[in-house]
């Protein structure tokens, strides 16, 4: 077979494009075109105007397209009044808002399905990963199974799978699963109480604020004496004891500054506390799940690529399996595992925009769909849309530059 | 002076090997690892036996209508009732043969080109490639004496591996052209290659899809009734490229400088060097990255039902919203799940295959 | 314990498996403080296994191994403990490429025995001085040669102070003119008095330090001579043959 393709190329390559360039009949003229500067430059222009030229056409038929059908041009669309309704909004909104204001609508609900995403696929991927290598032959082969299975269903079909199968399942609000009369999940949605501030509340967070300086300078103060007398101090828990206890016991001394707004059934549905929706909720669990198997690969790969000598030679140096871990095998799997993780965040992110075909309101379905279609101002919408992507496409990959250069092994 | 005679070797200790050394190291090898054991063996339990028990054992196979549905669990005859639907979409029942034959045929080929052991490869890439993609047309679009019919017709699975196949077979060549440009030293060209691998690269398809189903029709004079199809087609084709591209490149780069600069050193000229040294060796670095492309395509392409499109998942999801079948979306849901999962998951192992015997082959 | 045996390391009647395959066949092995042992035999002889044994790097089936006093068992304790009086030195180095040369030397010493960074930091640099690098010390591992990869190595193991050294074919991943380097701090560690159980096949190295050599084969200890004798007179037919290979070309 590499033989005959050989042929083919050789083929190709010869009598294609090679045979204008053939120094053997040139004449006058073609001595110029051989000049290689000349010809790059030549065949650089060629390309330039030929685009120009393809763009040129197309705005032109826009144009015509855009003036036989009456529709107008330009940003203007985005202050008028939106005069519909979004089932969640993180900003304040209603129908006299503006299709501008839909825009961040939209683009804030993206954002805190990718970003719940983010924080959770990471969370169950590493777990998949650990599981991955774990000793335990069980757990190794169930999460092995787990990435085979998940990671070869197209995403869509889980989001719909959540949707429509298993959140299906749960009761309606009048049979509501009740948690101590104050977090309810049913068809419509959870419900969970809504935390409102009440008197003293800039006191509790100043308090909460000090716990966190308290924190920051126990860190400090733990790694300098741990540099200057070698003791080592437990900072982790004691940070999580001192963060745990400000939270619970400032809640009682500046007497329950916080309120809480429980939901409760009104007719047929609730009303009052927060609402997550079961959009939501489907798409932030196939978005955890189908990148987490891509997650946990890569975090299974990055801690084999450390190699079995350096986990030998911190057993022979007497290092404990939590030092070798933390000092020794994170530090150098971290810089494989991070690249790639930060394009799986990435994929989470431009995944995101599958909403559109559950209707969680994010800024594909709210912007590219509704708004869309109730302007009808196909390129501008379409093209903000996308420029949202790039930029945060672009901004991850600078970062990704930045900390490839930065955290390079030093070599010979 | 004595003669060496090694002690003869002795059975390990029992608990060393055999089942019981084999549990021991990998099931109980610690108190915690013996809880870990105890726990997933437990809960697979606990999920595995009602499902088992919901998709098998109390399932429903036969039948004609949802009254014969009656032991509880699964009801699969809401899968065979509509198999023909789910595989060929609207496409006219008498004409099943077309692309059964089409499909057949792209068997074939695939047998021909995958196993290395058939001869007249040469001959099977130059078929596949040009008369394959001719007939294939002809079959299942019409023409040649076949009755025309027309692809809002197509629809299911057959559609899905039109989709992707279609897809990739044009992605590859442009993703050449854009990888090569890419690395070329004219900066025009580079900067042209960049910026149209990095804006598709950088938008999810959805977006694209939408693009090429509401934006694309403005491109053209008077082309607004632009086959649907082939608009899904072109973005498809624009995402699957750019990402081609990355593959071709990623091959470039394993290339070894020292081949390029023996291609230099004979005086082949760019194009020579390229088709002659570096993409023959490039493309088997390229294969398993090319068919890891193919399954993230075959994964996409169920995107397309958000513009209306009936792919496998469309026409099950249509199926689902028929009155006369409500009720039913587990079922429906997993077959296509199935089906995916079973094309995907065989390109994988087959990438793997082929990435084994490229390392080995490395090695040597 | 090891008072009345005056021994540092004790082996006895040491079995291990690899699955069914039986790599050490009735270990005996004792080694006095202060003594030095060349380990030779034949590649998969089991050289390696048996050293690692020694600071639990590899598990023991059957037998004994006694370590200052301290007896190796799954008791992890134990296994810190004796990890803290061995030190080793592998023929792939296995040094850290994400720190300088100097945290390789001061890691373990900071976190394993609680030292202030400044005096691990002193002590780390006495030793790279010993090994003749300290002006690398700010390097990271990739920017230096094989040779002074692997005393950095020998610097990082000696930083913990231990009573024990093993060296597992310390120089055969190295270039010739690096394998000089390497064996003369060796032989001045040697000089010093520390204990070392080496498996190496530089026999000009076993015949200025060693006290003892032990030739293994097929699992077993075959035979164990000073070196004079080990050399000049060999016991076994095997022996022989295995010294006609090595120091025949
Ligand atoms: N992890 C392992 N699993 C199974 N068998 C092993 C393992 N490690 C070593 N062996 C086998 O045990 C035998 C002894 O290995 P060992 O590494 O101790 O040999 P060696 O004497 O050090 O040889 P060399 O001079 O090549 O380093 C070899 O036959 C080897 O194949
Ligand atoms: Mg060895």
């Amino acid at each position: 077979m590499c033989w005959s393709l050989r042929f083919c190329w050789a083929f190709l390559a010869v009598y294609g494009a090679d045979y204008i360039m053939n120094p053997n009949n040139r004449n006058g003229l073609s001595r110029l075109f051989y000049n290689p500067t000349a010809r790059s430059l030549f065949f650089q222009a060629l390309i330039l105007g030929l685009l120009l030229y393809f763009v040129m056409t197309i705005v032109g038929n826009v144009m015509t397209n855009l003036n036989q059908r009456g529709i107008s041009t330009g940003f203007g669309f985005l202050s008028q009044p939106a005069g519909f309704g979004i089932s969640q909004t993180l900003i304040e909104y209603n129908e006299t808002f503006t299709f501008g204001r839909t825009f961040f609508v939209g683009l804030l609900n993206t954002l805190l399905v990718s970003f719940l995403g983010v924080i959770a696929a990471t969370f169950l991927g590493v777990v998949v990963g650990i599981s991955r290598i774990s000793p335990n032959w069980l757990l190794r082969k169930i999460s092995m199974v787990y990435v085979e299975i998940l990671r070869n269903i197209p995403l869509l079909l889980q989001i719909f799978f959540w949707y429509y199968v298993v959140l299906q399942t749960l009761p309606r609000p009048r049979d509501s699963l009740s948690f101590g009369e104050s977090i309810f999940i049913n068809i419509r949605g959870v419900f969970v109480p809504k935390p409102v501030p009440d008197a003293g509340f800039s006191f509790y967070i100043a308090l909460l604020v000090a716990a966190v300086v308290a924190v920051v300078a126990l860190t400090i103060w733990a790694k300098r004496r741990m540099r200057d007398t070698g003791q080592q101090f437990p900072v982790f828990w004691t940070s999580i004891a001192i963060l745990f206890g400000t939270a619970v016991i400032g809640f009682f001394i500046t007497g329950r500054p916080i309120m809480l707004d429980y939901p409760e059934l009104r007719g047929l549905n609730f009303r009052g506390g927060i609402t997550i929706l079961p959009e939501l909720i489907a798409l932030w669990f196939a978005l955890t799940i189908y990148t987490s198997t891509y997650i946990g690969e890569i975090v299974r790969s990055g801690i084999e690529s450390v190699s079995h000598g350096q986990t030998e030679a911190c057993r022979a140096l007497g290092l404990n399996e939590g030092h070798r871990m933390k000092l020794v095998i994170l530090p150098q799997a971290m810089r494989v595992m991070i690249p790639p993780m930060t394009s799986q965040y990435l994929n989470l992110t431009k995944n995101s925009s599958l909403a559109t075909a559950i209707g969680y309101p994010d800024l594909v379905s709210v912007f590219a769909g509704t708004t869309l279609n109730q302007t009808g101002q196909a390129i501008e919408i379409i093209s903000m849309t996308m420029l949202v992507y790039l930029t945060i496409s672009l901004l991850v990959s600078a970062f990704m530059n930045w900390f490839n250069r930065r955290v390079a092994l030093v070599e010979r | 002076m004595s003669e060496f005679v090694p002690k003869p070797a002795r059975p390990a200790p029992i608990t060393e090997i055999g089942a019981i050394g084999w549990a021991r190291k990998n099931l109980f090898s610690s108190i915690p690892n013996t809880v870990i054991t105890l726990l997933t063996a437990y809960v697979l339990w606990s999920v595995l036996v009602p499902f088992l028990g919901w998709a098998f054992v109390n399932a429903d196979w036969v039948g004609s209508s949802r009254a014969d549905c009656t032991s509880g669990g699964a009801c699969w005859v809401f899968i065979s009732v509509r198999f023909n639907l789910f595989m060929y979409g609207f496409y006219p029942e008498d004409s099943y043969w077309r692309p059964n034959l089409a499909f057949i045929l792209l068997i074939g080929f695939l047998i021909w080109l995958s196993i290395p052991r058939i001869p007249f490869k040469k001959l099977g890439a130059i078929l596949a490639l040009t008369v394959y993609p001719v007939l294939a047309y002809v079959l299942l679009y019409g023409g040649f004496g076949l009755e025309v019919i027309p692809t809002h017709r197509w629809g299911g699975l057959m559609l899905t591996l039109v989709l992707a196949l279609i897809g990739i077979v044009v992605a590859i060549p442009i993703g050449v052209v854009l990888a090569l440009g890419r690395r070329s030293e004219m900066p025009v060209i580079r900067m042209v290659c960049v910026i149209f691998i990095e804006f598709w690269r950088g938008v999810p398809l959805i977006t694209i899809l939408f693009m090429a189903s509401v934006m694309l029709p403005l491109f053209f004079v008077g082309g607004t009734d632009a086959d649907k199809l082939m608009r899904a087609l072109i973005g498809i084709v624009m995402f699957q490229s750019a990402y081609m591209a990355e593959v071709v490149r990623g091959g470039l780069q394993a290339l070894s400088k020292g081949q390029f600069e023996g291609a230099d050193a004979l005086g082949l000229s760019y194009w020579q060097k390229m088709f002659l040294v570096v993409l023959p060796q490039a493309m088997k670095i390229m294969i398993p990255g090319i068919v890891n492309t193919l399954i993230s395509l075959f994964k996409d392409t169920s995107l397309i039902v958000i513009i209306g499109l009936l792919d496998i998942l469309g026409m099950v999801r249509q199926a689902l919203a028929d009155p006369a079948w409500l009720g039913y979306p587990a079922e429906g849901y997993l077959f296509v799940a199935f089906m995916f999962w079973i094309f995907c998951f065989s390109m994988s192992r087959y990438s793997i295959y082929l990435e084994n015997k490229l390392n080995t082959g490395h090695k040597r | 314990m090891t008072q009345e045996t005056g021994n540092i390391i004790t082996l006895k009647n040491v079995n291990k498996w690899y699955g069914e395959f039986h790599v050490l066949k009735d270990i005996n092995l004792d080694v006095k403080m202060g003594e030095k042992i060349v380990i030779c035999g034949p590649s998969g002889s089991g050289k390696s296994t048996m050293i690692r044994c020694i600071n639990h790097l590899e598990e023991h089936q059957e037998g004994d191994i006694i370590v200052d006093g301290v007896i190796l068992n799954n008791d992890l304790k134990n296994i810190g403990q004796i990890r803290k009086e061995v030190g080793m030195v592998f023929q792939h180095f296995n040094l850290f490429p994400h720190l300088t040369v100097l945290q390789n030397c001061t890691l373990a010493p900071i976190w394993v025995k609680k030292m202030p960074q400044k005096e691990a930091e002193k002590i780390a640099m006495k030793f790279l001085e010993r090994v003749k690098i300290p002006d690398q010390a700010n390097k990271f591992p990739g920017q230096l040669s094989g040779g002074q990869q692997q005393r950095v190595a020998i610097a990082r193991s000696l930083c913990m102070n231990p009573r024990v050294m093993l060296f597992d074919e310390p120089t055969s991943a190295l270039d010739p003119e690096m394998i000089k380097e390497v064996l003369d701090v060796m032989v001045e560690l040697a000089g010093e008095g520390m204990t070392m159980l080496c498996v190496t096949h530089e026999m000009g190295f076993a015949k200025k330090v060693a006290d003892r050599v032990i030739f293994m084969d097929a699992g077993q200890i075959i035979e164990e001579n000073d070196p004079e004798s080990f050399f000049n007179n060999p016991q076994s037919e095997r022996t022989k043959l295995f010294l006609s290979q090595v120091l025949g070309h």
